[in-house]
Protein backbone atom coordinates (compact mmCIF):
# COMPACT_ATOMS: atom_id res chain seq x y z
CA UNK A 1 0.00 0.00 0.00
CA UNK A 2 1.48 3.36 -1.01
CA UNK A 3 1.58 6.41 1.24
CA UNK A 4 -1.03 8.20 -0.88
CA UNK A 5 -3.59 5.42 -0.74
CA UNK A 6 -3.15 4.83 3.00
CA UNK A 7 -3.54 8.58 3.63
CA UNK A 8 -6.68 8.48 1.55
CA UNK A 9 -8.02 5.51 3.51
CA UNK A 10 -7.32 7.18 6.87
CA UNK A 11 -8.96 10.42 5.69
CA UNK A 12 -11.98 8.53 4.41
CA UNK A 13 -12.41 6.62 7.68
CA UNK A 14 -12.08 9.72 9.83
CA UNK A 15 -14.40 11.82 7.64
CA UNK A 16 -17.08 9.12 7.44
CA UNK A 17 -16.93 8.62 11.20
CA UNK A 18 -17.31 12.36 11.75
CA UNK A 19 -20.24 12.50 9.32
CA UNK A 20 -22.03 9.56 10.93
CA UNK A 21 -21.40 10.46 14.58
CA UNK A 22 -21.93 14.16 13.95
CA UNK A 23 -25.24 13.55 12.19
CA UNK A 24 -26.40 11.38 15.09
CA UNK A 25 -25.36 14.16 17.45
CA UNK A 26 -27.33 16.73 15.45
CA UNK A 27 -30.49 14.68 15.96
CA UNK A 28 -29.95 13.37 19.48
CA UNK A 29 -28.37 16.24 21.41
CA UNK A 30 -30.84 18.09 23.64
CA UNK A 31 -29.04 21.44 23.24
CA UNK A 32 -30.09 22.95 19.92
CA UNK A 33 -27.02 25.20 19.71
CA UNK A 34 -24.72 22.18 19.87
CA UNK A 35 -26.80 20.53 17.17
CA UNK A 36 -26.39 23.54 14.91
CA UNK A 37 -22.62 23.70 15.39
CA UNK A 38 -22.33 19.95 14.85
CA UNK A 39 -24.30 20.36 11.62
CA UNK A 40 -21.57 22.71 10.45
CA UNK A 41 -19.00 20.04 11.26
CA UNK A 42 -20.98 17.46 9.28
CA UNK A 43 -21.16 19.81 6.27
CA UNK A 44 -17.40 20.37 6.46
CA UNK A 45 -16.73 16.62 6.58
CA UNK A 46 -18.97 16.08 3.55
CA UNK A 47 -16.87 18.72 1.77
CA UNK A 48 -13.83 16.68 2.78
CA UNK A 49 -15.39 13.58 1.21
CA UNK A 50 -15.93 15.54 -2.02
CA UNK A 51 -12.24 16.50 -1.92
CA UNK A 52 -11.33 12.81 -1.64
CA UNK A 53 -13.42 12.23 -4.78
CA UNK A 54 -11.31 14.82 -6.67
CA UNK A 55 -14.26 17.21 -6.81
CA UNK A 56 -12.57 20.31 -5.38
CA UNK A 57 -15.00 22.79 -6.90
CA UNK A 58 -17.99 20.97 -5.43
CA UNK A 59 -16.18 20.80 -2.08
CA UNK A 60 -15.52 24.55 -2.08
CA UNK A 61 -19.12 25.24 -3.13
CA UNK A 62 -20.35 22.93 -0.36
CA UNK A 63 -18.37 24.90 2.24
CA UNK A 64 -19.49 28.26 0.84
CA UNK A 65 -23.18 27.42 0.55
CA UNK A 66 -23.82 25.01 3.41
CA UNK A 67 -21.35 26.12 6.06
CA UNK A 68 -21.03 29.78 5.11
CA UNK A 69 -24.67 30.50 4.37
CA UNK A 70 -27.12 27.82 5.51
CA UNK A 71 -25.47 26.96 8.80
CA UNK A 72 -24.76 30.57 9.69
CA UNK A 73 -28.40 31.45 9.03
CA UNK A 74 -29.54 28.54 11.22
CA UNK A 75 -27.26 29.78 13.99
CA UNK A 76 -28.58 33.31 13.55
CA UNK A 77 -32.14 32.12 13.87
CA UNK A 78 -31.32 30.09 16.98
CA UNK A 79 -29.38 32.87 18.66
CA UNK A 80 -31.97 35.54 17.94
CA UNK A 81 -34.89 33.54 19.33
CA UNK A 82 -33.10 31.28 21.80
CA UNK A 83 -34.73 31.33 25.21
CA UNK A 84 -33.17 29.78 28.25
CA UNK A 85 -36.44 28.38 29.56
CA UNK A 86 -37.10 24.65 29.06
CA UNK A 87 -39.79 23.55 26.66
CA UNK A 88 -42.92 22.02 28.13
CA UNK A 89 -42.80 18.21 28.14
CA UNK A 90 -44.82 16.61 25.36
CA UNK A 91 -47.21 13.85 26.50
CA UNK A 92 -46.23 10.35 25.45
CA UNK A 93 -42.64 11.28 24.65
CA UNK A 94 -41.34 7.73 25.12
CA UNK A 95 -43.83 6.29 22.61
CA UNK A 96 -43.04 9.04 20.10
CA UNK A 97 -39.32 8.41 20.42
CA UNK A 98 -39.82 4.68 19.99
CA UNK A 99 -41.95 5.23 16.88
CA UNK A 100 -39.51 7.65 15.23
CA UNK A 101 -36.65 5.32 16.13
CA UNK A 102 -38.46 2.45 14.42
CA UNK A 103 -39.09 4.55 11.30
CA UNK A 104 -35.43 5.54 11.16
CA UNK A 105 -34.28 1.93 11.63
CA UNK A 106 -36.59 0.82 8.81
CA UNK A 107 -35.26 3.51 6.51
CA UNK A 108 -31.70 2.53 7.42
CA UNK A 109 -32.43 -1.15 6.64
CA UNK A 110 -33.94 -0.14 3.29
CA UNK A 111 -30.89 1.96 2.39
CA UNK A 112 -28.54 -0.85 3.42
CA UNK A 113 -30.45 -3.29 1.22
CA UNK A 114 -30.29 -0.91 -1.75
CA UNK A 115 -26.59 -0.32 -1.17
CA UNK A 116 -25.81 -4.03 -1.10
CA UNK A 117 -28.04 -5.16 -3.95
CA UNK A 118 -27.16 -2.42 -6.45
CA UNK A 119 -24.43 -3.55 -8.86
CA UNK A 120 -22.01 -0.64 -8.36
CA UNK A 121 -19.57 -0.05 -11.18
CA UNK A 122 -16.18 -0.21 -9.43
CA UNK A 123 -13.98 1.59 -10.11
CA UNK A 124 -16.30 4.42 -11.11
CA UNK A 125 -15.80 6.75 -14.07
CA UNK A 126 -12.48 8.54 -14.34
CA UNK A 127 -12.54 11.77 -12.24
CA UNK A 128 -12.19 14.87 -14.41
CA UNK A 129 -10.28 16.72 -11.67
CA UNK A 130 -9.65 20.39 -12.38
CA UNK A 131 -11.73 20.20 -15.56
CA UNK A 132 -14.80 19.77 -13.35
CA UNK A 133 -15.39 23.53 -13.07
CA UNK A 134 -15.68 23.88 -16.84
CA UNK A 135 -17.87 20.76 -17.07
CA UNK A 136 -20.24 22.03 -14.37
CA UNK A 137 -20.47 25.41 -16.12
CA UNK A 138 -21.30 23.78 -19.45
CA UNK A 139 -24.03 21.66 -17.88
CA UNK A 140 -25.53 24.60 -15.99
CA UNK A 141 -25.88 26.55 -19.23
CA UNK A 142 -27.13 23.70 -21.40
CA UNK A 143 -29.09 20.66 -20.23
CA UNK A 144 -29.48 21.76 -16.60
CA UNK A 145 -30.46 25.33 -17.46
CA UNK A 146 -34.15 24.90 -16.64
CA UNK A 147 -33.70 23.21 -13.22
CA UNK A 148 -31.05 25.82 -12.37
CA UNK A 149 -33.32 28.72 -13.25
CA UNK A 150 -36.27 27.09 -11.48
CA UNK A 151 -34.16 26.77 -8.34
CA UNK A 152 -33.33 30.48 -8.51
CA UNK A 153 -37.03 31.35 -8.90
CA UNK A 154 -37.78 29.14 -5.89
CA UNK A 155 -35.15 30.96 -3.85
CA UNK A 156 -36.58 34.31 -4.94
CA UNK A 157 -40.03 33.20 -3.80
CA UNK A 158 -38.63 32.10 -0.45
CA UNK A 159 -36.91 35.44 -0.09
CA UNK A 160 -40.05 37.46 -0.84
CA UNK A 161 -41.98 35.21 1.54
CA UNK A 162 -39.46 35.85 4.29
CA UNK A 163 -39.69 39.62 3.74
CA UNK A 164 -43.49 39.50 3.83
CA UNK A 165 -43.43 37.51 7.06
CA UNK A 166 -40.81 39.69 8.68
CA UNK A 167 -42.32 43.06 7.68
CA UNK A 168 -46.02 42.74 8.38
CA UNK A 169 -46.14 46.46 9.23
CA UNK A 170 -45.71 47.30 5.57
CA UNK A 171 -48.95 45.53 4.69
CA UNK A 172 -51.23 46.98 7.38
CA UNK A 173 -54.22 49.15 6.55
CA UNK A 174 -54.99 52.34 8.36
CA UNK A 175 -56.97 51.43 11.49
CA UNK A 176 -59.10 54.59 11.54
CA UNK A 177 -60.11 54.89 7.89
CA UNK A 178 -59.70 51.27 6.82
CA UNK A 179 -57.81 52.43 3.75
CA UNK A 180 -54.43 51.02 2.82
CA UNK A 181 -51.66 52.84 4.66
CA UNK A 182 -49.10 54.90 2.76
CA UNK A 183 -46.37 52.35 2.08
CA UNK A 184 -43.74 55.01 1.50
CA UNK A 185 -44.28 56.60 4.89
CA UNK A 186 -43.92 53.29 6.69
CA UNK A 187 -40.80 52.45 4.73
CA UNK A 188 -39.23 55.77 5.61
CA UNK A 189 -40.20 55.84 9.27
CA UNK A 190 -37.38 54.61 11.41
CA UNK A 191 -37.29 54.05 15.10
CA UNK A 192 -35.26 56.91 16.57
CA UNK A 193 -31.85 55.87 17.83
CA UNK A 194 -32.21 57.68 21.15
CA UNK A 195 -35.57 56.94 22.72
CA UNK A 196 -36.99 59.57 25.05
CA UNK A 197 -37.60 58.48 28.59
CA UNK A 198 -41.33 58.09 29.01
CA UNK A 199 -41.47 58.56 32.79
CA UNK B 1 7.01 27.59 -0.78
CA UNK B 2 7.59 25.08 -3.45
CA UNK B 3 8.34 24.76 -7.07
CA UNK B 4 4.99 23.06 -7.21
CA UNK B 5 4.74 21.76 -10.72
CA UNK B 6 8.00 20.21 -11.87
CA UNK B 7 6.60 19.62 -15.34
CA UNK B 8 6.34 23.36 -15.93
CA UNK B 9 9.80 24.29 -14.68
CA UNK B 10 11.67 21.40 -16.22
CA UNK B 11 14.34 23.89 -17.15
CA UNK B 12 16.07 25.82 -14.41
CA UNK B 13 15.82 25.39 -10.66
CA UNK B 14 13.50 22.86 -9.08
CA UNK B 15 13.84 22.92 -5.30
CA UNK B 16 11.55 19.94 -4.74
CA UNK B 17 13.46 17.71 -7.17
CA UNK B 18 16.85 18.65 -5.75
CA UNK B 19 15.63 18.13 -2.17
CA UNK B 20 14.13 14.68 -2.89
CA UNK B 21 17.21 13.73 -4.94
CA UNK B 22 19.38 14.64 -1.95
CA UNK B 23 17.28 12.51 0.42
CA UNK B 24 17.18 9.61 -2.03
CA UNK B 25 20.94 9.88 -2.21
CA UNK B 26 20.92 9.24 1.56
CA UNK B 27 19.04 5.99 0.95
CA UNK B 28 15.38 6.99 1.43
CA UNK B 29 12.57 5.77 -0.81
CA UNK B 30 11.02 8.34 -3.20
CA UNK B 31 7.74 8.23 -1.23
CA UNK B 32 9.46 8.94 2.09
CA UNK B 33 11.51 11.74 0.52
CA UNK B 34 8.34 13.32 -0.86
CA UNK B 35 6.68 12.94 2.56
CA UNK B 36 9.59 14.76 4.21
CA UNK B 37 9.39 17.51 1.59
CA UNK B 38 5.65 18.13 2.03
CA UNK B 39 5.66 19.92 5.43
CA UNK B 40 8.58 22.21 4.50
CA UNK B 41 6.72 24.72 2.28
CA UNK B 42 3.78 24.70 4.67
CA UNK B 43 6.02 25.48 7.65
CA UNK B 44 7.77 28.18 5.67
CA UNK B 45 4.49 29.88 4.77
CA UNK B 46 3.23 29.56 8.36
CA UNK B 47 6.41 31.23 9.63
CA UNK B 48 6.08 33.88 6.93
CA UNK B 49 2.48 34.55 8.02
CA UNK B 50 3.44 34.90 11.69
CA UNK B 51 6.43 37.12 10.93
CA UNK B 52 4.09 39.14 8.68
CA UNK B 53 1.83 39.65 11.69
CA UNK B 54 4.73 40.80 13.88
CA UNK B 55 5.75 43.34 11.25
CA UNK B 56 2.13 44.38 10.95
CA UNK B 57 1.74 44.98 14.69
CA UNK B 58 4.91 47.03 14.75
CA UNK B 59 3.73 49.06 11.75
CA UNK B 60 0.36 49.61 13.37
CA UNK B 61 1.98 50.92 16.55
CA UNK B 62 4.52 53.11 14.76
CA UNK B 63 2.16 54.52 12.14
CA UNK B 64 -0.61 55.23 14.64
CA UNK B 65 1.98 57.02 16.77
CA UNK B 66 3.14 59.05 13.78
CA UNK B 67 -0.44 59.94 12.87
CA UNK B 68 -1.06 61.19 16.38
CA UNK B 69 2.35 62.89 16.57
CA UNK B 70 3.66 60.54 19.24
CA UNK B 71 6.87 58.50 19.11
CA UNK B 72 5.42 55.05 19.76
CA UNK B 73 7.41 52.09 21.07
CA UNK B 74 11.12 52.78 21.12
CA UNK B 75 12.78 50.95 24.02
CA UNK B 76 12.25 47.32 22.94
CA UNK B 77 14.96 46.97 20.33
CA UNK B 78 15.94 49.61 17.78
CA UNK B 79 12.86 51.73 16.91
CA UNK B 80 10.80 49.41 19.14
CA UNK B 81 11.10 46.61 16.63
CA UNK B 82 10.88 43.95 19.35
CA UNK B 83 7.65 45.39 20.76
CA UNK B 84 5.36 42.90 18.92
CA UNK B 85 7.45 40.03 20.32
CA UNK B 86 7.02 41.49 23.80
CA UNK B 87 3.28 41.76 23.17
CA UNK B 88 3.16 38.14 22.07
CA UNK B 89 5.14 36.93 25.07
CA UNK B 90 2.87 38.88 27.41
CA UNK B 91 -0.19 37.20 25.93
CA UNK B 92 1.54 33.81 26.13
CA UNK B 93 2.16 34.12 29.85
CA UNK B 94 -1.17 35.66 30.79
CA UNK B 95 -3.61 33.54 32.76
CA UNK B 96 -6.08 31.73 30.53
CA UNK B 97 -9.51 32.38 32.01
CA UNK B 98 -12.72 30.59 31.10
CA UNK B 99 -15.64 32.42 32.75
CA UNK B 100 -17.56 30.31 35.27
CA UNK B 101 -20.90 30.40 33.42
CA UNK B 102 -19.36 30.12 29.95
CA UNK B 103 -19.52 27.04 27.76
CA UNK B 104 -15.94 25.77 28.05
CA UNK B 105 -15.86 23.61 24.93
CA UNK B 106 -17.34 26.14 22.50
CA UNK B 107 -15.38 28.94 24.22
CA UNK B 108 -12.13 27.14 23.34
CA UNK B 109 -13.20 26.04 19.88
CA UNK B 110 -14.36 29.53 18.77
CA UNK B 111 -10.94 31.22 18.38
CA UNK B 112 -9.53 28.09 16.71
CA UNK B 113 -12.32 28.14 14.11
CA UNK B 114 -11.57 31.80 13.46
CA UNK B 115 -7.84 31.27 12.96
CA UNK B 116 -7.63 27.97 11.05
CA UNK B 117 -9.51 29.01 7.84
CA UNK B 118 -7.38 32.17 7.59
CA UNK B 119 -4.17 30.16 7.80
CA UNK B 120 -5.49 27.55 5.34
CA UNK B 121 -6.17 30.33 2.83
CA UNK B 122 -2.41 30.94 2.54
CA UNK B 123 -2.42 27.75 0.48
CA UNK B 124 -3.28 29.69 -2.66
CA UNK B 125 -1.17 32.84 -2.19
CA UNK B 126 1.50 32.88 -4.91
CA UNK B 127 4.86 34.60 -4.37
CA UNK B 128 6.12 33.64 -7.82
CA UNK B 129 5.32 31.52 -10.85
CA UNK B 130 5.87 28.32 -8.88
CA UNK B 131 6.34 29.74 -5.40
CA UNK B 132 3.16 28.67 -3.66
CA UNK B 133 2.10 25.68 -1.60
CA UNK B 134 -0.43 24.35 -4.05
CA UNK B 135 -1.70 25.67 -7.35
CA UNK B 136 -5.18 24.23 -6.86
CA UNK B 137 -7.61 24.71 -9.71
CA UNK B 138 -10.29 26.33 -7.55
CA UNK B 139 -7.69 28.84 -6.29
CA UNK B 140 -9.35 32.09 -5.35
CA UNK B 141 -12.71 30.35 -4.84
CA UNK B 142 -11.10 28.28 -2.10
CA UNK B 143 -10.24 31.49 -0.26
CA UNK B 144 -13.80 32.81 -0.60
CA UNK B 145 -15.32 29.59 0.71
CA UNK B 146 -12.79 29.26 3.54
CA UNK B 147 -13.39 32.81 4.69
CA UNK B 148 -17.09 31.96 4.98
CA UNK B 149 -16.28 29.52 7.83
CA UNK B 150 -15.03 32.36 10.01
CA UNK B 151 -18.45 33.72 11.05
CA UNK B 152 -19.23 30.35 12.63
CA UNK B 153 -16.22 30.71 14.90
CA UNK B 154 -17.24 34.27 15.75
CA UNK B 155 -20.83 33.22 16.54
CA UNK B 156 -19.46 30.36 18.62
CA UNK B 157 -17.18 32.67 20.61
CA UNK B 158 -19.97 35.19 21.07
CA UNK B 159 -22.47 32.60 22.23
CA UNK B 160 -20.13 30.62 24.48
CA UNK B 161 -18.93 33.67 26.40
CA UNK B 162 -22.38 34.00 28.00
CA UNK B 163 -22.17 37.77 27.85
CA UNK B 164 -24.57 40.12 26.10
CA UNK B 165 -21.82 42.23 24.55
CA UNK B 166 -20.08 39.13 23.26
CA UNK B 167 -23.25 37.76 21.71
CA UNK B 168 -24.07 41.09 20.06
CA UNK B 169 -20.51 41.39 18.80
CA UNK B 170 -20.59 37.87 17.40
CA UNK B 171 -23.93 38.46 15.66
CA UNK B 172 -22.69 41.74 14.21
CA UNK B 173 -19.49 40.12 12.99
CA UNK B 174 -21.39 37.32 11.27
CA UNK B 175 -23.92 39.72 9.70
CA UNK B 176 -21.14 41.97 8.44
CA UNK B 177 -19.15 39.08 7.09
CA UNK B 178 -22.13 37.63 5.18
CA UNK B 179 -23.17 41.02 3.77
CA UNK B 180 -19.74 41.84 2.38
CA UNK B 181 -18.95 38.36 1.13
CA UNK B 182 -21.34 38.78 -1.82
CA UNK B 183 -19.95 41.99 -3.39
CA UNK B 184 -16.48 40.63 -2.69
CA UNK B 185 -17.22 37.42 -4.57
CA UNK B 186 -18.77 39.39 -7.46
CA UNK B 187 -15.69 41.61 -7.71
CA UNK B 188 -13.49 38.51 -7.79
CA UNK B 189 -15.78 36.97 -10.41
CA UNK B 190 -15.16 39.90 -12.77
CA UNK B 191 -11.40 39.30 -12.51
CA UNK B 192 -11.88 35.55 -12.95
CA UNK B 193 -13.94 36.23 -16.05
CA UNK B 194 -11.06 38.17 -17.58
CA UNK B 195 -8.42 35.54 -16.80
CA UNK B 196 -10.62 32.51 -17.64
CA UNK B 197 -9.35 30.72 -14.55
CA UNK B 198 -9.86 30.57 -10.80
CA UNK B 199 -6.22 29.75 -10.17
CA UNK B 200 -4.25 32.60 -8.57
CA UNK B 201 -1.22 31.81 -10.73
CA UNK B 202 -3.25 32.16 -13.93
CA UNK B 203 -4.77 35.39 -12.66
CA UNK B 204 -1.29 36.89 -12.19
CA UNK B 205 -0.02 35.43 -15.46
CA UNK B 206 -2.80 37.22 -17.29
CA UNK B 207 -1.51 40.52 -15.84
CA UNK B 208 2.07 40.12 -17.05
CA UNK B 209 3.32 41.23 -20.43
CA UNK B 210 3.35 45.01 -20.32
CA UNK B 211 4.50 45.49 -16.73
CA UNK B 212 2.51 48.02 -14.72
CA UNK B 213 0.24 48.81 -17.68
CA UNK B 214 -1.20 45.31 -17.82
CA UNK B 215 -2.23 45.19 -14.15
CA UNK B 216 -5.87 44.59 -13.50
CA UNK B 217 -6.34 47.84 -11.59
CA UNK B 218 -6.55 49.75 -14.88
CA UNK B 219 -9.16 47.37 -16.27
CA UNK B 220 -11.07 46.88 -13.03
CA UNK B 221 -10.89 50.18 -11.11
CA UNK B 222 -14.42 49.75 -9.73
CA UNK B 223 -13.79 46.12 -8.85
CA UNK B 224 -10.61 47.15 -7.06
CA UNK B 225 -12.48 49.69 -4.92
CA UNK B 226 -15.26 47.20 -4.13
CA UNK B 227 -12.79 44.47 -3.27
CA UNK B 228 -10.73 46.71 -1.02
CA UNK B 229 -13.79 48.03 0.87
CA UNK B 230 -15.14 44.51 1.31
CA UNK B 231 -11.75 43.16 2.36
CA UNK B 232 -11.54 45.84 5.05
CA UNK B 233 -15.03 44.91 6.21
CA UNK B 234 -14.16 41.21 6.26
CA UNK B 235 -11.06 41.95 8.35
CA UNK B 236 -13.16 44.10 10.70
CA UNK B 237 -10.83 47.04 10.24
CA UNK B 238 -11.95 50.58 10.82
CA UNK B 239 -14.20 52.08 9.50
CA UNK B 240 -15.93 48.70 9.73
CA UNK B 241 -14.83 47.46 13.17
CA UNK B 242 -18.38 47.42 14.60
CA UNK B 243 -18.13 43.89 16.02
CA UNK B 244 -15.63 45.16 18.57
CA UNK B 245 -16.77 48.77 18.84
CA UNK B 246 -15.30 49.59 22.21
CA UNK B 247 -17.67 52.43 23.07
CA UNK B 248 -20.75 50.25 22.58
CA UNK B 249 -19.77 46.62 23.07
CA UNK B 250 -16.67 46.71 25.36
CA UNK B 251 -14.72 44.52 22.91
CA UNK B 252 -17.46 42.54 21.17
CA UNK B 253 -16.94 38.82 20.97
CA UNK B 254 -13.43 39.17 22.47
CA UNK B 255 -14.71 40.65 25.73
CA UNK B 256 -14.32 37.53 27.87
CA UNK B 257 -11.14 36.26 26.27
CA UNK B 258 -7.67 36.59 27.72
CA UNK B 259 -4.23 35.08 27.29
CA UNK B 260 -3.58 32.79 24.38
CA UNK B 261 -7.22 32.50 23.27
CA UNK B 262 -7.36 36.28 22.85
CA UNK B 263 -4.03 36.06 21.05
CA UNK B 264 -5.61 33.66 18.55
CA UNK B 265 -8.24 36.28 17.66
CA UNK B 266 -5.55 38.93 17.46
CA UNK B 267 -3.36 36.75 15.28
CA UNK B 268 -6.33 35.78 13.12
CA UNK B 269 -7.34 39.37 12.42
CA UNK B 270 -3.81 40.46 11.51
CA UNK B 271 -3.08 37.38 9.38
CA UNK B 272 -6.35 38.08 7.63
CA UNK B 273 -5.31 41.69 6.96
CA UNK B 274 -1.99 40.62 5.46
CA UNK B 275 -3.76 37.89 3.46
CA UNK B 276 -6.32 40.34 2.10
CA UNK B 277 -3.59 42.77 1.12
CA UNK B 278 -1.69 39.94 -0.61
CA UNK B 279 -4.82 38.92 -2.50
CA UNK B 280 -5.54 42.50 -3.57
CA UNK B 281 -2.02 42.62 -4.98
CA UNK B 282 -2.55 39.25 -6.69
CA UNK B 283 -5.93 40.16 -8.15
CA UNK B 284 -5.38 43.79 -9.11
CA UNK B 285 -1.73 44.82 -8.76
CA UNK B 286 -0.03 42.16 -10.81
CA UNK B 287 1.04 39.85 -7.95
CA UNK B 288 4.75 39.13 -8.20
CA UNK B 289 5.08 41.19 -11.38
CA UNK B 290 7.71 43.93 -11.54
CA UNK B 291 6.47 47.32 -12.88
CA UNK B 292 8.70 46.70 -15.91
CA UNK B 293 8.40 43.34 -17.69
CA UNK B 294 11.06 41.01 -16.26
CA UNK B 295 11.59 39.18 -19.56
CA UNK B 296 12.42 42.47 -21.21
CA UNK B 297 15.08 43.27 -18.57
CA UNK B 298 16.53 39.76 -18.79
CA UNK B 299 16.76 40.00 -22.57
CA UNK B 300 18.57 43.32 -22.16
CA UNK B 301 21.29 41.61 -20.09
CA UNK B 302 21.57 38.86 -22.67
CA UNK B 303 21.18 35.98 -20.20
CA UNK B 304 18.94 32.95 -20.90
CA UNK B 305 15.73 33.17 -18.82
CA UNK B 306 16.20 29.73 -17.24
CA UNK B 307 19.78 30.22 -16.04
CA UNK B 308 19.96 29.44 -12.30
CA UNK B 309 21.24 32.88 -11.33
CA UNK B 310 18.53 34.64 -13.36
CA UNK B 311 15.90 32.36 -11.84
CA UNK B 312 17.05 33.15 -8.31
CA UNK B 313 17.03 36.87 -9.06
CA UNK B 314 13.59 36.85 -10.70
CA UNK B 315 12.16 34.72 -7.85
CA UNK B 316 13.61 37.14 -5.29
CA UNK B 317 12.19 40.16 -7.12
CA UNK B 318 8.85 38.34 -7.27
CA UNK B 319 8.74 37.75 -3.52
CA UNK B 320 9.92 41.30 -2.79
CA UNK B 321 7.33 42.80 -5.15
CA UNK B 322 4.46 40.74 -3.70
CA UNK B 323 5.38 41.63 -0.13
CA UNK B 324 6.04 45.28 -1.03
CA UNK B 325 2.63 45.70 -2.68
CA UNK B 326 0.90 43.90 0.18
CA UNK B 327 2.55 46.07 2.82
CA UNK B 328 1.79 49.22 0.86
CA UNK B 329 -1.88 48.23 1.11
CA UNK B 330 -1.47 47.38 4.80
CA UNK B 331 -0.01 50.87 5.27
CA UNK B 332 -3.11 52.37 3.65
CA UNK B 333 -5.34 50.21 5.85
CA UNK B 334 -3.55 51.41 8.99
CA UNK B 335 -3.67 55.02 7.83
CA UNK B 336 -7.41 54.61 7.18
CA UNK B 337 -7.88 53.20 10.66
CA UNK B 338 -6.45 56.30 12.28
CA UNK B 339 -8.16 58.72 9.91
CA UNK B 340 -11.81 57.82 9.40
CA UNK B 341 -14.54 57.39 12.00
CA UNK B 342 -16.52 54.19 12.48
CA UNK B 343 -19.80 53.76 10.56
CA UNK B 344 -23.10 52.84 12.25
CA UNK B 345 -24.46 49.32 11.84
CA UNK B 346 -27.35 50.46 9.61
CA UNK B 347 -24.96 52.52 7.48
CA UNK B 348 -22.73 49.49 7.18
CA UNK B 349 -25.53 47.22 6.01
CA UNK B 350 -26.93 49.92 3.69
CA UNK B 351 -23.51 50.37 2.12
CA UNK B 352 -23.12 46.63 1.63
CA UNK B 353 -26.54 45.73 0.28
CA UNK B 354 -27.80 48.90 -1.38
CA UNK B 355 -24.59 50.31 -2.79
CA UNK B 356 -21.78 47.79 -3.18
CA UNK B 357 -23.95 44.87 -4.32
CA UNK B 358 -25.62 46.72 -7.26
CA UNK B 359 -22.33 48.35 -8.24
CA UNK B 360 -20.60 44.96 -8.17
CA UNK B 361 -23.34 43.47 -10.36
CA UNK B 362 -23.05 46.33 -12.86
CA UNK B 363 -19.26 45.95 -12.82
CA UNK B 364 -19.63 42.26 -13.64
CA UNK B 365 -22.05 43.01 -16.47
CA UNK B 366 -19.82 45.74 -17.93
CA UNK B 367 -16.80 43.45 -17.71
CA UNK B 368 -18.69 40.74 -19.58
CA UNK B 369 -19.69 43.26 -22.26
CA UNK B 370 -16.15 44.62 -22.60
CA UNK B 371 -14.79 41.10 -22.78
CA UNK B 372 -17.08 40.38 -25.72
CA UNK B 373 -16.35 43.73 -27.39
CA UNK B 374 -12.56 43.94 -26.86
CA UNK B 375 -11.33 40.38 -26.30
CA UNK B 376 -7.72 41.49 -26.83
CA UNK B 377 -7.72 43.76 -23.79
CA UNK B 378 -10.15 41.97 -21.50
CA UNK B 379 -8.99 38.37 -21.90
CA UNK B 380 -10.86 36.78 -24.78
Amino acid sequence: MTIASSTQLICFTVLSAVVAIGALGVVLLPNIVYSAFLLGGVFLSVAGLYLLLNASFVAAAQVLVYVGAVNVLILFAIMLVNKTEDLAAIPGLAVRRLLSGAVCAGLFALLLRVAFTTPWATPGPEPVGEEATIRIGEHLFSDYLLPFELASVLLLMAMIGAIVLARRDVMTTDIVTGEPADQGLIEKSRTPLLLEKSN
Amino acid sequence: MVFANPAVVSAGLDLEASFTDLLQGLGLSPGAAHLLWLPLPMLLVLVAAVVGVLVNVWLERKISAAVQQRIGPEYAGALGILQPLADGLKLLFKEDIIPARADGLLFTLGPVLVLVPVILSWLVVPFGQNLLISNVGVGIFLWISLSSIQPIGLLMAGYASNNKYSLLGGLRAAAQSISYEIPLALAVLAVVMMSNSLSTVDIVDQQTGAGILSWNIWRQPVGFAIFWICALAECERLPFDLPEAEEELVAGYQTEYSGMKFALFYLGSYINLVLSALLVSVLYLGGWGFPLPVEWIVNLTGQPIDAPLVQVITATTGIVMTVLKAYLLVFFAILLRWTVPRVRIDQLLDLGWKFLLPIALVNLLVTAGLKLAFPAFFGG
